[in-house]
């Protein structure tokens, strides 16, 4: 088991009190798995991806652990967490656009970068991994602003998995893109993992049709917890958690870009996770909920690699 | 949502120290300016006093060589400052927010032209030009010196407010007022003024800050005012007359702790102001 | 490059262009004849002096050519390098009176502002890094950068001046010295200078030191600082980018101060009778000599230009994106 998250609890701190952004969540990715993670803005997905990577100075780890292959990470210490950054964990960001140091060199900050980790560059593989996607070693030589937004996203995934991480978080890198871009990442995150370039992968994205395409299982997240987690088809075409159905009902056809709206496009919105109700949480938007919904629904495995949490899945 | 928003400023406001403290000082260095010349039924000018003596209870801050009242010429110092910070302030507000405006909204040869004049200002070393000016039209009051400070030190802010406007121009509520045919001067005070209200408003106190130190300057050199008094004609007198030399500290101390204050102060205001405005900058 | 050289250039010719039509303009303005308005206004003793004026404003002026003309004229003066006759030092060239005080500037000017730079960028940055020592710094910059530099020069001739009596309070040198290479004059030399150099220095200080704090704040929030500490760099690379990238809207401030500097330097001179251009300024006023004060004006200006254009080299050599041609900003 490549990643193990048992339990676990981050909340943002805000005036009004403790947001729950995460609250208590349990789930692992398979060595070789590509998970699909997905729901609304405020699902608490991006905390998720955030958690394992970096909490930022409004987030506190409130409980629960996390594993990578075996060794718990702290997740509240930053100095400690820098010893599995980029090596097991490493992040493709959202904004790959401006990840780059404007002043520098890419070449030049890439080895700046490695030699602070005490990691030889080694500018015959860089240049060997930018060709994998499509880059001549060249932009090395040159600054960020030398390139366009396509190449720059490319050059973020090369260095971001350039230590062979167990574990590569891509966090909405699609969002900004037009569709064929789209398709060209998502083969490349795909390639990355066939390559052996990275070990498992979790594609934070609120495009089920997009990460349908190369995910193995899909998550869905809703209010902070786990709706649902299945293999990317079963997901899909049988959903079992009646969020997950009515997001995929929205979706126009499997394959078609949708909208972030078509997410929301459910009638009502999540609640605050200020102080978030009693049981299920979907049961205000649920049209199948019943008395037993006012009790928090296990996030169970109702069939093999099939985890829902529902009380009617069953 | 809105007054959400503005009840969450409101609080932020509230609790920053920088904020509360700048202004707290320069709302008690005000009311000196404003209430403090009641007290006396003297001018600040007139000989009422001992010469050189020390601060007492009847001279909080002592007298000058001639037997002025340093506190009394403080206190109408403080006022004229402050007359000469807003009325140059609001001046280099109002032409840098047009000029700005203009050159970022419209673009083209308007944001050619009006850049091209918002540099060569910029360069143009302001006090110099103002000692020219000055020194041949023999501007003599406080409301002249404000109008001519605030002419020549507009430029930086017009430039932050063109690059501003620039990128709120594109967005989709001024496309949407331009579509439905909303004339332009219209889209500019409605649509994209209020957008950046707060950094319009952090520019004016900078502005207000240094045209209280411009004008200390021209004071200084001799070049101020003529009747009345101001902190930095205190600071010319102080240094004309000799007080460095005589020991007279109580008279060219307060006069420059009254401008260090307030143009401090302000600056603290506008540090305190943009962590309220700008959320990435608050602390948790 | 060549045309953000080119643009730089365009400007700074222009503003020269306004500054000597101001100079020609602003007597013009004054109320009455201005030759005899000036005249009468100076306080000259000898008549040789009035008369050599009232000829030299005459032909300056020329009052009784068509306006287009004054201006060629006043022009073609100015560029063979008349700028009038000195009536306070009477009948020393304006130029001369200028040549002979500008070292003493620059000399308190040149090294108070680099130095200031460099140190308050330094410090800022430095302050940036610990809540305790920003949280002393902040208040302290602001306080600097907020004084008047007159009151500072006046605060610190004062107390170490006069109180202590450490250094001397007026002039360049010790007035029973003669200008020579000896010890003893470069000795003296240095301690006059100390004084108007230290106050200019510190107010310059707290701006700089604050400016570089927020600076590095914002740069610190930057996508770029994040993804690198989502790699896990160092905070020591992190400091050292955020650094970098910092110091180039310190260097556009630079150019955008250099007005504020100059007269910081100016007011300064004043307070310490120092003999540059401020002191001639003063003098200038006093004496109602606007010949001088006309030249030291378009001086300055010229200076502050050139200035500005050194500063324009330095932030090519600094940014990177200016070289490859894509613009940056500046």
């Amino acid at each position: 088991m490549a990643l193990n998250v048992t339990d676990l609890r981050v909340y943002y701190r805000t005036l009004r009190g403790e947001v729950k952004a995460l609250d208590g969540v349990t789930f692992s990715v398979a060595d070789g798995e590509i998970m699909g993670l997905a729901g609304e803005s405020g699902s608490g997905k991006s905390t998720l991806a955030k958690s394992l990577i970096r909490l930022d100075g409004r987030m506190r780890h409130a409980g629960g652990t996390v594993e990578l292959d075996g060794r718990e990470m702290p997740l509240s210490d930053d100095r400690g967490m820098d010893r599995f950054r980029f090596r097991e964990v490493s992040l493709i960001p959202q904004y790959s656009m401006s990840a780059l140091n404007p002043t520098r060199k890419i070449g030049k900050m890439v080895g700046e970068l490695l030699e602070s980790r005490g990691e030889r560059p080694d500018r015959a593989e860089l240049e060997r991994r930018l060709e994998l996607v499509g880059l001549s070693g060249d932009v090395l030589d040159r600054y960020p602003i030398e390139l366009s937004g396509g190449m720059k996203q490319r050059v973020v995934m090369v260095v971001s998995t350039l230590l062979n991480p167990s574990l590569l978080i891509a966090d909405e890198v699609t969002s900004a893109l037009d569709v064929s871009s789209q398709k060209a990442v998502a083969t490349t995150l795909l390639g990355f993992r066939d390559r052996g370039l990275v070990t498992s992968m979790m594609v934070v994205t609120h495009d089920i049709a997009l990460v349908y395409q190369i995910a193995d299982t899909i998550m869905v997240m809703y209010a902070g917890r786990l709706a649902e987690k299945a293999p990317a088809d079963v997901l899909v075409t049988a959903p079992r958690h009646p969020y997950t159905a009515q997001l995929i009902s929205a979706l126009p056809e499997v394959g078609v870009r949708h909208e972030d709206r078509r997410l929301t496009g459910i009638p009502g919105s999540p609640p605050s996770l200020l102080k978030p109700p009693e049981g299920c949480r979907f049961r205000d938007r649920c049209p199948l909920a019943f008395d037993r919904c006012a009790e928090q629904p296990p996030f169970a495995e109702v069939a093999p690699g099939h985890f829902v949490a529902c009380w009617k899945a069953e | 949502m809105r007054s959400g928003e503005r009840n969450e400023a409101l609080h932020f406001a509230l609790r920053n120290r920088k904020l509360v403290a700048g202004t707290i000082i320069v709302a008690v260095l005000l009311v000196a300016g404003l209430a403090g010349p009641m007290l006396f039924d003297h001018a600040p000018n007139d000989y009422v006093g001992p010469s050189m003596a020390p601060p007492s209870g009847e001279f909080w801050f002592g007298t000058t060589t001639f037997g002025q009242d340093v506190f009394a010429q403080f206190v109408y110092g403080l006022r004229s400052t402050f007359l000469v910070g807003v009325l140059g302030g609001v001046l280099a507000a109002v032409v840098g927010m047009v000029v700005g405006f203009v050159a970022g909204y419209r673009g083209g040869w308007a944001d050619e032209l009006l850049t091209m004049l918002t540099n060569i200002v910029l360069v143009l070393p302001a006090l110099v030009v103002l000692l020219i000016v000055n020194a041949y039209l023999g501007v003599r009051s406080i409301g002249v010196q404000a109008l001519f400070i605030g002419l020549t030190s507009w430029p930086w802010a017009a430039r932050a407010i063109r690059a501003q406007t620039f990128s709120l121009r594109s967005r989709d509520f001024v496309d949407l007022a331009r579509l439905s045919g909303v004339r332009t001067p219209r889209i500019i005070l409605r649509e994209i003024a209020p957008n950046m209200s707060s950094y319009l408003f952090l520019t004016f106190i900078l502005l207000f800050g240094s045209s209280i130190l411009i004008a200390a300057s021209l004071d200084f050199i001799g070049l101020g005012p003529t009747e009345g008094v101001s902190l930095g004609l205190m600071l010319n007198n102080a240094a004309r007359w000799s007080a460095l030399q005589l020991g007279l500290w109580w008279w060219f101390i307060p006069p420059g702790a009254g401008i260090t204050a307030i143009v401090g102060a302000l600056y603290v205001m506008n540090v305190g102001l943009d962590e309220v405005f700008n959320p990435k900058l608050r602390e948790m | 490059m060549r045309r953000y050289f080119g643009r730089k250039l365009l400007i700074y010719g222009l503003t020269f262009f306004v500054a000597v039509t101001i100079n020609w303009m602003i007597p013009r303005f004054m109320p009455g004849d201005p030759v005899q308005s000036m005249l009468s206004r100076a306080n000259v003793a000898q008549p040789a002096a009035v008369e050599a004026m009232r000829a030299h404003y005459t032909a300056m002026f020329g009052f009784d050519l068509p306006l287009w003309q004054q201006y060629l004229n006043f022009w073609g003066s100015l560029l063979k390098g008349d700028l009038g006759i000195s009536i306070w030092l009477f009948p020393t060239p304006v130029s001369d009176v200028i040549i002979r005080a500008v070292p003493y500037t620059l000399g308190l000017l040149i090294p108070s502002i680099l130095l200031s730079w460099f140190a308050g960028n330094r410090f800022g940055a430095f302050a940036a890094r610990r809540k305790w020592l920003d949280n002393t710094v902040l208040p302290v910059g602001y306080v600097l950068t907020a004084t008047p530099y007159m009151w500072l020069a006046i605060l610190l001739a004062w107390a170490l001046g006069i109180v202590a009596g450490v250094f001397p309070v007026a002039g360049a040198y010790g007035f029973d010295l003669r200008p020579s290479l000896s010890w003893e004059f470069l000795g003296s030399l240095a301690q006059h200078w100390f004084l108007p150099f230290a106050s200019l220095f510190l107010v310059a200080f707290g701006g700089w030191a604050i400016g570089m704090r927020n600076m590095i704040i914002y740069e610190l929030e930057a996508d770029y600082v994040d993804y690198l500490r989502a790699l896990g760099a160092p905070a020591r690379l992190v400091r050292r980018y955020a650094f970098r990238n910092a110091i180039l809207p310190q260097v556009t401030g630079l150019a955008l101060q250099l007005g504020v500097l100059v007269a910081g330097a100016l007011v300064t001179e004043i307070v310490f009778s120092y003999p540059g251009l401020g002191h001639l300024i003063l003098q200038a006023i006093q004496n109602q000599d606007f010949f001088l004060l006309q030249g030291t004006f378009l001086f300055i200006v010229i200076g502050v230009l050139i200035a500005n254009f050194v500063i324009d080299i330095a932030y090519v050599l600094v940014d990177p994106r200016t070289r490859t041609g894509m613009g940056g900003a500046a």
